[in-house]
């Protein structure tokens, strides 16, 4: 129920913010040389001349209703606009998001082991650089190796990979060579989403497996003669389970909403790209269906990360 | 006094190398571009000057440090340029973003009650939302340039800091100097501002500090996709964006602000993280006891 009021006041905020902006979409949406009745028709049309009060309450009623409107640009209902964009979003992110969980714990749990060591610094210096790294310039850079160099340098053709898009253009595929043409277009993509988000991994859990190796019962564990591995395997990423589970809820929006960078760089028509250009459009329901959409997101994640916890951590179901 | 106690030796610490770093790169923003021979911004004879490579002379003779971009404007100059925006928008940002946060925060734990809900309630509502996608509404609303990043920024940052100082302010509270200012006659206001805050707000300041290289790199952000600082006004994401053609022809174009930038965050988030641990050290021995 809170859940419910707090996803509406979020919305209704976004409703507002969009409402106050300066600057008429109807004068954005005419080509130059449209007359002063053409500005009134459109904006009757859109309903933006009506009172802001009476915008709302029939932004509310349709909303209620699964109906979020049309796109201003292209009057296609925004549902089925998000419909086409938010699963290559959701994809791109979500297997971003859990490459970057895989890759960043191990990483981490190494760094924990082999604390001190040559390792341990290469990694620390690997993950701190590439969280200061903006991701779109880490796509140029990717695109400028693996696109223009590898080909220019006539290597082999898995490592010349394409830059632009989620499929080969002019050609019709289907079955497994679309499926192979997808994960070659997927790889720069994803590689850069996840290395970035395994940086930010493999620090939080470096210092969370270092507190949890300090702990009595690692001690215990070592003493009572159980294997290395095992004292890996069983206690300590036990204890890892519940931060991790947490953490993974707090990255994924923010994972797809990351996206909007490598969308824009790879040109990927996602959920990103299309708020981007709609914002740029002054696209107000596209805008809103897109905000709506994140918060949803964030919403579902962390609701989904306090059911999960007793499961990862029984003492909290206690 | 003789001050022999308190003056520290000095010490090689893991914040001083970015330090030095992010020192000299505050000299070099602010005097490379006073002291370049022409202005940067102005574009003249582009077909004798524009993209030249890295440590070369145009047709003119002039000498190019990072080589030119596609208008013949010398990049190193520009890169200065830009460096004075895109610090100043994460120190300034990053800073009031701090400041609205430790004040908002303080208020919402000493007065309690409905503020308090109220606060936590906007906070919260803000916080159901990516930043990057509050960032991206409010760079829609107003004309994109630095005044609105500026105000996006530090309405969309103060939340995570509110919280933490909030939290912080209700543990200091708890601590038996608090009634006794009190019992001495403090206004409860001198009592939040003098003696309670002071011993909350370091996570804030560390928490803030490590926001200028979020905020650099927002700002960036927005302005490679063409909401921030608008050309031909230089910024580090729209230098980005503007070699993002030219990968293949000039690739320096875009590497040198890249590296810049990378470098720039890096050198704060260190400061930050060295802070923060020190901070952590010292509050061990507190926390054992």
């Amino acid at each position: 129920m809170r859940t419910a009021l707090l996803y509406w006041c979020v919305l209704s905020l976004t409703f507002a913010l969009l409402r106050l902006a300066p600057g008429d979409p109807a004068t954005f949406l005419l080509p130059p040389g449209a007359t002063a009745s053409d500005v009134v028709r459109l904006r009757r049309e859109l309903e933006l001349d009506r009172p802001v009060a009476v915008q709302y309450a029939r932004w509310v009623q349709r909303t209620l209703h699964a109906d979020l409107g049309r796109s201003f640009t292209d009057r296609r209902p925004v549902t089925s606009v998000l419909a086409a964009t938010l699963p290559v979003s959701l994809a791109l992110g979500g297997a971003s998001l859990l490459l970057s969980f895989l890759l960043g714990a191990l990483a981490g749990v190494v760094q924990a082991a082999r604390r001190g060591t040559l390792t341990d610094f290469t990694l620390t210096v690997g993950s701190v650089v590439l969280a200061a790294s903006p991701a779109y310039w880490l796509g140029l850079a990717a695109i400028a190796c693996f696109t223009y160099l590898a080909s220019s340098l006539n290597l082999p053709l898995w490592l010349r990979l394409p830059a632009v898009g989620m499929s080969t253009p002019g050609i019709e595929l289907h079955g497994a060579a679309h499926a192979a043409d997808l994960l070659r277009h997927a790889i720069l993509p994803v590689a850069l989403l996840s290395a970035i988000g395994a940086a930010g991994v493999a620090r939080y859990v470096r210092t969370s497996a270092l507190d949890v190796m300090g702990s009595d019962w690692m001690r215990t564990a070592r003493a009572k003669g159980a294997s290395e591995r095992r004292v890996f395997a069983r206690h300590l990423l036990a204890n890892l389970r519940a931060p991790l589970l947490t953490l993974f809820a707090l990255a994924l929006p923010g994972t797809v909403a990351g996206s909007v960078f490598v969308e824009t760089i790879f040109g990927w028509p996602g959920m990103g790209r299309l708020m981007v250009t709609a914002i740029v459009a002054r696209d107000y329901p596209v805008v809103l269906g897109c905000a709506a959409a994140y918060a949803a997101l964030v919403i579902l994640a962390n609701l989904a990360a306090e059911l999960l916890l007793p499961w990862a951590d029984p003492r909290v179901a206690a | 006094m003789s001050g022999e106690s308190t003056r520290r030796r000095w010490r090689l610490t893991p914040a001083t190398l970015p330090i030095i770093a992010l020192v000299l790169l505050v000299l070099a923003v602010l005097l490379v571009p006073a002291l370049a021979a022409r202005d940067s911004l102005r574009i003249e004879d582009v077909l004798a000057r524009r993209l030249v490579p890295p440590f070369a002379h145009d047709a003119r003779g002039d000498f190019h440090l990072l080589g030119t971009d596609r208008f013949g404007r010398d990049l190193f100059v520009r890169m200065m340029l830009a460096g004075r925006l895109s610090l100043l928008v994460g120190v300034v940002g990053a800073g009031l973003a701090g400041a609205v946060g430790t004040l908002l925060g303080a208020i919402a734990a000493w007065t309690g009650g409905v503020v308090d809900r109220a606060l936590m309630a906007l906070a919260d509502l803000l916080l159901a939302l990516p930043r990057l996608v509050l960032l991206l509404v409010g760079a829609a609303l107003w004309q994109p340039g630095l005044q609105t990043i500026l105000v996006v920024l530090i309405g969309t940052g103060w939340m995570g800091i509110a919280r933490l100082v909030r939290a912080e302010v209700i543990s200091v509270r708890a601590r038996p100097f608090v009634p006794a200012a009190r019992a001495l006659g403090a206004t409860p206001s001198r009592v939040l501002f003098r003696h309670v805050l002071p011993n909350a707000i370091g996570p804030a300041l560390v928490a803030t500090t490590l926001g200028v290289g979020n905020a650099i790199l927002l700002e960036s952000g927005l302005s490679f996709l063409g909401l921030g600082i608008q050309p031909p006004a230089p910024s580090w994401g729209n230098m980005i964006a503007g070699g993002r053609d030219l990968l293949v022809v000039a690739p320096w174009v875009a590497l040198g602000p890249g590296l810049a930038l990378v470098l720039t965050v890096l050198a704060t988030s260190l400061i930050g993280d060295a802070w923060r641990d020190r901070i952590a050290g010292e509050r061990a021995p507190l926390a054992a006891s």
